[in-house]
């Protein structure tokens, strides 16, 4: 699995936040799990609407995205301490062959998205049981 | 099956997070509050005002309201909280960037406020805490008066 850096929702590093169609992007911090039938994928994505989430996998390519309004009018705003920013939450992973995808699923709680992404039958593993003579 | 599993420990990072939580057991603003996995001080936290409350926003995922703990004393406002790490037989992981443990965060208000009128909503993640000033830190509109 090959991921891009994380990229810190943190005010200092806000100048490495990517300006996609005028939008603030971040990487959503995650957790990666494995058990025998799926891999887990755990992601922050803290102030997204539900209904906005995109998942999408194509050609080995899992790509999340989830868009998170701002909360406040930035500008009017008498801000005195600031140490995170708003704004969507966007990451891709590329996944080798082993995914079902076709039975991916997801659901969002308490700001955290969690995607199944359950192994294809060939990938389980399997007990090979050694015959005696 | 996920490449290149291997390459996300490296020896650096170890020693990165060890003096990271050396140096954080010496902050005072967080006491030294921290999650596991996490450098630096959780949650972040942002601020603001108007001419009759202070708000205080923090993003804290996976934390149910039960797990959550506030309160607002004179000029302090401590949230503390806890978020699970998923365990279980079989469940291996693979990466690991999303903290879990107890954390504890105290912020300095610049004003009093008052604390019996404090009111704090979770939604999706977000909590955001609306704290009504103290009277006298409130914004008074002063008239003159002509002689």
């Amino acid at each position: 699995m090959v991921t891009q850096m994380v990229r810190s929702k943190r005010e200092g590093d806000l100048a490495r936040v990517e300006h996609a169609r005028d939008r603030r992007t971040y990487l959503p911090n995650v957790d990666i799990l494995e058990t025998p039938e799926e891999f887990l994928i755990l992601a922050d994505m803290p102030g997204v609407k539900p209904d906005s989430i995109e998942i999408e996998y194509e050609q080995g390519v899992l790509t999340i995205h989830g868009q998170a309004d701002p909360r406040q009018d930035e500008a009017a705003t008498n801000y005195l301490l600031r140490e995170y920013g708003v704004g969507d939450f966007h990451r891709s992973f590329t996944i080798g062959q082993g995914i079902d995808d076709a039975k991916i699923e997801a659901h969002y709680s308490d700001g955290v998205m969690e995607l199944h992404l359950p192994k294809a039958e060939k990938a389980k593993p399997r007990r090979i049981t050694v015959k005696g003579d | 099956m996920f490449r290149n599993r291997m390459s996300t420990w490296s020896p650096f990072d170890e020693l990165h997070r060890e003096i990271n939580q050396i140096l954080e057991s010496f902050n005072p603003v967080t006491n030294g509050g921290r999650m596991a996995g996490w450098l630096g001080t959780f949650p972040a936290v942002n601020i603001w005002e108007d001419g009759d409350a202070l708000y205080a926003e923090a993003e804290i995922p996976g934390v149910r309201s039960e797990d959550l703990e506030m309160y607002a004393v004179g000029n302090e406002l401590t949230i503390k909280g806890q978020r699970t790490a998923r365990q279980g037989e079989n469940l291996t992981y693979h990466r690991q960037e999303r903290g879990a443990g107890e954390f504890t965060r105290i912020v300095t208000l610049p004003v009093e406020v008052d604390a019996e009128k404090v009111e704090a909503n979770l939604c999706n993640g977000v909590l955001t805490i609306t704290m009504p000033k103290a009277a006298a830190a409130r914004a008074r509109k002063i008239t003159v008066k002509k002689a």
